[in-house]
């Protein structure tokens, strides 16, 4: 819609001003490391952050929520629970946005999700260009994910004294007219701005051996490919590497009630293909049951079944399974092998 | 009004009854006797408020909903446990129907082999009876069941039903007999030799364990039934019943939404499927 400017010392003014109306969250210190939470402070705010250790899908789709309420005695009553209020969401970098978008799309396509779509509808999207790499296990520019230019309300980047703010929605608009003072961006700004992203590109290393497009076609033929037994062998069944993906969405779903047995809730709480229950049914079969179709099916997810779905590969590079991974199994280094050995 | 396709609608159970040691019939009415508006083959998520909620086939037909419909479920992890608990006048949640059934259209007109093994034979009962409601609309309608003991066979009255009629093929099987039984002893795939059948214009379909899919594609494939015309019915852990929670997933395909119905030719490439 429109290029504005945001000097950098009238971020704080702007935060200041939100916290009055919306619930804040962006990227704040964590002991030697950044996470997503509650913006109380204006200096709370870390948008020189590198990651963090969950992605921001923790504020659409929580950990744990409510979906329903109920009462058990006599004739039992059961209310859906849609917990959403109006949200900023600061500093979201692009490989982030990009799960959003699909994230968006998982929970709008066939049966719509009302509580992730009442989140995502009451969300305003600030996102944050990234001009270094975060560390040395990100692969956002194989993935295509390390600019983006949709799915945001505003989007920064830093010109050094001041950010530029694309303005992309009229939530965007509204919110920046209403409690910030941006000036319009000028010939001079909108040069700086290209120097800008021009510059950052070289900074950025591809670390597929090939193009990601490839990938759907590539893991349809490596179905047996002896990579998966060699994962298994590593992988410990924790399910670290989908807790911090920031496009695995899959859930459990759990009643919880009062110690008078009169009344509960349902909630869902995030669930990991890679658990050993996770495809287990009542009667005992288990039909995911050894540790290497499971490592297969999370590499399958996010290269290739998630892209057949919804049109969008399910990976996006941001680094953060392999940088958890205690086995040390590395979603990208996997990729290669296959690639190297088709 | 806030609405969630996770939120259940309370039923009431109308009818409970002990079918085996292990299984019960429930049969479910939904308010203002409103029908279920199910396919043979969809399933429902089933509540118990309080303990959870389970995916469970339909076992009746359409062609009989009157206001109610029914489940048949055995008593194997929390839900069915404590639905198993529950008496006539209790309230269920439900949510559905779900998923792909049977489709009845490409069916008729065909001869019909059923090869339900164990409780297999609830959701193909659903088609059984859809069919022998519409008996003039198919071909021949076969019956090869089979069950692990005398005590196990389900629906007994009508498998005593469909035995007596003419115009069924039904032939029933134990794995291990007793001093009650003086049928048919030996696997569901014994009983294919007992017939024979035109395969281009045969459907078969099949449900039961794990284990028993693969004899039973065997004798199936071996009758020269296309793989287009084989049905199978597939069991998965499902959480929401609508594509989300990935639970289900069979490879690629969601059981939940793709399925639970699948020809053989869809699911012969899917490692994950038997």
């Amino acid at each position: 819609m429109s290029l504005k400017i945001l000097d950098k010392g009238a971020v704080a003014p702007l935060v200041n001003a939100l916290m009055a109306d919306y619930r804040v969250i962006g990227p704040r210190a964590k002991g030697p490391t950044f996470a997503f939470g509650p913006i109380n402070d204006p200096a709370e705010l870390r948008l020189d952050y590198n990651t963090t250790i969950l992605p921001p899908k923790k504020v659409l789709q929580p950990p744990q929520e409510r979906l329903a309420a109920f009462t058990m005695l006599g004739e039992p009553h059961v209310e859906p629970v849609i917990e959403a209020g109006p949200t900023v969401l600061l500093g979201v970098h692009t490989c982030d946005l990009h799960a959003i978008r699909l994230l968006d799309k998982v929970f709008s396509q066939d049966y719509p999700d009302a509580h992730y779509l009442e989140r995502r509808r009451q969300t305003i999207i600030v996102s944050l260009e990234c001009l270094e790499p975060c560390d040395e296990h990100s692969f956002c520019k194989s993935m295509g994910t390390l600019t983006a230019d949709e799915g945001y309300d505003l989007h920064l980047t830093d010109l050094g004294l001041a950010y530029a703010v694309d303005v992309a929605t009229e939530a965007g608009e509204d919110l920046l007219s209403r409690y910030g003072t941006a000036r319009e961006a000028t010939e001079a700004d909108i040069r700086r701005l290209n120097e800008v992203l021009s510059a950052k590109w070289p900074r950025f290393t591809y670390r597929l051996d090939f193009d990601a497009a490839e990938l759907p076609a590539l893991l349809s033929t490596a179905y047996n490919h002896p990579i998966w037994d060699e994962l298994g062998e590593r992988c410990l069944s924790c399910g670290s590497c989908t807790n911090v993906c920031p496009t695995c969405y899959c859930f459990n779903v759990f009643d919880e009630v009062n110690m008078a047995l009169t009344e509960g809730e349902r909630r869902r709480c995030w669930d990991s293909c890679q658990l050993d229950e996770f495809a287990r049914v009542a009667g005992g079969e288990n039909f995911r049951q050894d540790r290497a179709a499971r490592q297969r099916h999370r590499f399958m997810r996010k290269g290739k079944y998630l892209y057949e779905k919804f049109g969008m590969l399910g990976c996006v590079g941001c680094g953060r399974c392999i940088r958890t991974c205690v086995a040390h199994i590395s979603i990208v280094e996997g990729f290669n092998t296959i690639h190297g050995s088709a | 009004m806030t609405t969630s396709i996770y939120t259940p609608e309370m039923a009431r159970l109308v009818k409970v009854e002990q079918m085996t040691a292990l299984e019960k019939l429930f049969t479910i009415e939904l308010p203002d006797g409103r029908n279920l508006g199910h396919d043979p083959g969809q399933f429902v998520m089933v509540s118990v408020l309080g303990v959870g909620e389970a995916p469970i086939s339909i076992t009746s037909s359409p062609s009989r909903s009157n206001g109610t419909f029914e489940l048949c479920v055995r008593r194997v992890g929390d839900v069915t446990n404590a639905l198993h608990r529950m008496q006539p006048g209790d309230w269920v949640g439900i949510r559905g129907p779900f998923g792909r059934g049977f489709p009845l259209g490409k069916m008729r007109g065909k001869d019909m082999l059923f090869a339900p093994g164990g409780l297999g034979l609830a959701p193909l009962r659903s088609l059984i009876n859809q069919v022998l409601d519409e008996r003039g609309s198919f071909g021949r309608v076969i019956i090869l069941y089979g069950a692990k003991r005398p005590d196990e066979l389900l629906f007994r009255d009508e498998l005593d039903e469909w035995v007596a009629r003419d115009d069924v093929e039904c032939y029933i099987t134990v794995d291990r007999g007793d001093e009650t039984w003086d049928g048919h002893v030996g696997v569901i795939t014994t009983l294919f030799p007992l017939i024979s059948v035109n395969p281009r214009n045969t459907v078969a379909i099949t449900c039961g364990p794990p284990i028993m899919y693969r004899f039973v594609l065997i004798e199936l494939l071996g009758k020269g039934i296309p793989e287009t015309q084989i049905y199978l019915s597939l069991e998965r852990r499902m959480k929401c019943g609508v594509g989300k929670c990935g639970h289900c997933q069979i490879n690629n395909l969601y059981c939940c939404q793709e399925g639970p119905v699948f020809t053989y030719a869809q699911i012969k490439g899917v490692e994950e499927a038997l």
